[in-house]
């Protein structure tokens, strides 16, 4: 899978502009999915099985777009200024570098402040793509990028930017091929939902949940750990299996599949914790709130310094959600 | 039989007619949750035109313009009709109103305001204390919500209620090549969405949405666009022009330092601004372009509205049901939700002249490439 991950992490698709990574998630699955529609939003939905009496019409999400920056001014001298795409931090900002759509990189510098100018806010960095008047700059005003930043192959450990959440996004793809590959005859007929936009608000999965109605959703999303010095308090650790999410701000997961997801783990005997996450939300929180309401939960990945452009992630926690999910989805669910 | 409609369709001409009418507008009294003064003049222009108009349960009026021909494209046209503003919360007694804002209102600018009061128009004054009777650091200090009143007097406490809305007291001026009037922000929307219908093309079936609360979280805008289902939306707002000398701008390191205000959002006399990206929307960019082609090709001017915070209703229209493609263009204005907010009255026609040029292009073809 580390070519995949490697693939996923390097193509570039901020919220809002997936076309790229979005393209390069069809390519990958068109042979094994029954269906490929791409929808208003610009998610990227991938029907595999057929309707049963037992089964039910799941849906699944894991979301292709990651956190940018836009440019907002391109100032006499070529610099360019910038707000965030998403949930970024200022301070992990400066000295990185930021690829365009065009392909044009940049480096982020920092305003000299006064010594007690306290934390970097966004108004204090810029954009430096090497011209040096307003004229040179191949960068016009609302241009989007994505950090740039190589993958780094740590053994079991992955680190790269965007492992939120083509983590989720492999472990999709890595089901749909086994599924298809392994000829696995599983009950339900399941959607794979490549969503667009859940960094700037679950807006994607918002709409594709209400075009497929589905009985059940499950977002596969990546979760903080607390298992870094003076990290969050939280019970998740990197390399212990992926977690079941029980609640987040956003979500209280349908009781029914906690316990479906728990008895399954433990029936196949992979790894897997609980999670119980103080902020943060997933497409599970649009999925839930669709049309009269539908049964909701996550499958997450356990993920180190979420937001900045080193992302770490085990791989023994991702193929073991692979496993979860290919048991999931060959069991009926009682709801 | 054969023949094709011809899809050339005179542009509206913005002349004392339109301006009249943009002035009415702006002076009546619409605020959140209240819009039925504006709902009436919308009523009364939109009426003859459309081949179905509604009001509907939140009070959004929604009127449909169908065209002629076949594959015909329904295309949402929305802006808003209410306006920040106040709301009367307790009389206490000979003429004096507590009050709350309503929308996003900045406290520090109400006191000493002219204000009217209700459907009826109702003139009072948001009082303060006079400069003579000022003491030390006071003038300092801003003066919160919980000390302001608004005073009608005491003869009109009988005309006044609780629960009644009020708005700034500012009649509509013609400033040279400018528009000076309270709620701009979104009567220029209203006003520009009239002219479009009155002169809808015929390529397009033209669903407009008068919209309701957007002042207070895009309310109307999204059960309009559940109702309407359009293939596309096009949303007509005011946006904050910051175009002025950067006053506060850090004191410069060095010689290499200049100041330059990178913070204008958008620039009076630069066009209508086409948004990107705000905290609500990240637009369809396939309408994006569009936009900047139809601009270029048309020879008129635009200008991209710097990404940033603050949202229209595409924030909520682009969410309903499976996704609706949307794009917003506003006018320009400085001084957004004062007492007095400032546009140019040739951004406000040129995006008329552009919004009409882009509908006059629609095709599905448009929507046949994804997003």
């Amino acid at each position: 899978m580390k070519a995949l991950i490697n693939k996923l992490v390097e193509t570039a698709g901020p919220s809002g502009y997936e076309a790229q990574i979005r393209q390069t998630i069809r390519a990958l699955i068109e042979p094994w999915a029954d269906e490929l529609s791409v929808d208003n939003l610009g998610n990227l939905i991938a029907r595999f099985g057929n309707p049963s009496p037992q089964g039910r019409n799941i849906m699944l999400a894991a979301h292709m777009d990651e956190i940018g920056i836009v440019a907002t001014h391109i100032d006499a001298r070529g610099f360019i200024r910038f707000i965030p795409v998403g949930g970024l931090r200022p301070q992990s900002l400066p000295g990185g570098r930021v690829r365009f759509l065009s392909g044009v990189v940049g480096v982020i510098g920092i305003e000299q402040k006064p010594p007690e100018g306290g934390a970097p806010k966004f108004a204090d960095l810029f954009i430096d793509v090497g011209a040096s008047r307003k004229e040179d700059c191949p960068i016009k005003v609302g241009d989007f990028a994505v950090m740039e930043r190589d993958f780094i192959d740590l053994g079991e450990r992955l680190v790269a930017k965007a492992m939120d959440d083509r983590i989720g996004v492999a472990i999709l793809i890595e089901t749909l091929r086994r599924l298809k590959e392994g000829r696995m005859a599983i009950p339900h007929q399941v959607y794979f939902v490549f969503s667009a936009q859940e960094e700037v608000g679950l807006r994607g999965a918002t709409t594709a949940a209400f075009g497929i109605n589905p009985e059940l959703g499950l977002a596969i999303d990546v979760t903080s750990c607390g298992d870094t010095p003076k990290g969050p308090r939280m019970a998740v650790e990197l390399g212990k299996g992926p977690a079941i999410k029980v609640r987040d701000q956003g979500m209280i997961a349908d009781a029914r599949l906690v316990s479906w997801m728990v008895a399954t783990a433990e029936r196949i005997g992979v790894d897997y914790q609980m999670e119980v996450l103080e902020h943060g939300g997933t497409d599970a929180h649009a999925i839930q709130l669709t049309r009269a309401g539908v049964p909701a939960g996550c499958l997450s990945i356990p993920c180190r310094y979420i937001h900045t452009p080193s992302e770490m992630v085990d791989l023994r926690d991702v193929r073991q959600a692979v496993e979860l999910l290919l048991a999931l989805l060959s069991t009926t669910v009682e709801l | 039989m054969n023949q094709q409609p011809s899809l050339e369709y005179p542009p509206p001409k913005i002349g004392q007619r339109q301006l009249r009418l943009l002035a009415r507008l702006c002076q009546a009294c619409a605020v959140s949750g209240d819009e039925g003064e504006v709902r009436a003049i919308v009523l009364e222009q939109i009426r003859p035109l459309a081949d179905k108009v509604w009001v509907d349960a939140i009070g959004n009026v929604l009127a449909i313009r169908e065209g002629r021909g076949q594959p015909r494209l329904r295309v949402m046209l929305a802006a808003h009709m209410d306006e920040v503003g106040f709301m009367l919360t307790s009389d206490e007694g000979k003429g004096f109103y507590r009050f709350e804002v309503v929308g996003g209102v900045d406290v520090s600018h109400l006191p000493g305001k002219a204000v009217y009061i209700g459907r009826d128009h109702i003139p009072g004054v948001i009082g303060t204390k006079p400069v003579h009777l000022v003491k030390g650091d006071e003038l300092r200090q801003r003066i919160p919500l919980e000390s302001l009143r608004i005073d009608v007097g005491p003869s009109n406490d009988k005309r006044v209620k609780i629960g009644d809305r009020a708005t700034f007291a500012t009649p509509f001026t013609r400033l040279g090549p400018s528009l000076r009037a309270k709620a701009l922000d979104d009567r220029l929307g209203v006003a520009a969405l009239i002219e479009l219908f009155r002169h809808a093309p015929a390529n397009i079936d033209l669903l407009a949405a008068f919209t309701v609360q957007e002042e207070v979280g895009l309310r109307g805008a999204k059960v309009a666009a559940y109702a309407l289902e359009p293939h596309l939306a096009i949303v007509l707002d005011s946006t904050p022009a910051n175009d002025l000398p950067s006053w506060d701008a850090p004191r410069c390191f060095s010689p290499s330092d200049f100041r330059e205000n990178a913070r204008y959002n958008t620039r009076l006399g630069a066009g209508p601004a086409i948004y990107v990206a705000d905290y609500a929307t990240l637009s369809d960019p396939r309408l994006v372009r569009l936009f900047i082609e139809t601009a270029e090709s048309h020879r008129l001017p635009y200008q991209i509205r710097q990404p940033g915070g603050g949202g229209t209703d595409a924030g909520a229209i682009h969410k309903q049901r499976e996704g609706i493609p949307s794009v917003s263009v506003s006018t320009p204005t400085r001084y957004l939700h004062t007492a007095a907010s400032l546009a140019r009255l040739e951004d406000w026609s040129n995006l008329i002249a552009l919004v009409h040029a882009v509908l006059c292009a629609l095709s599905p073809q448009v929507l046949s490439v994804e997003r």
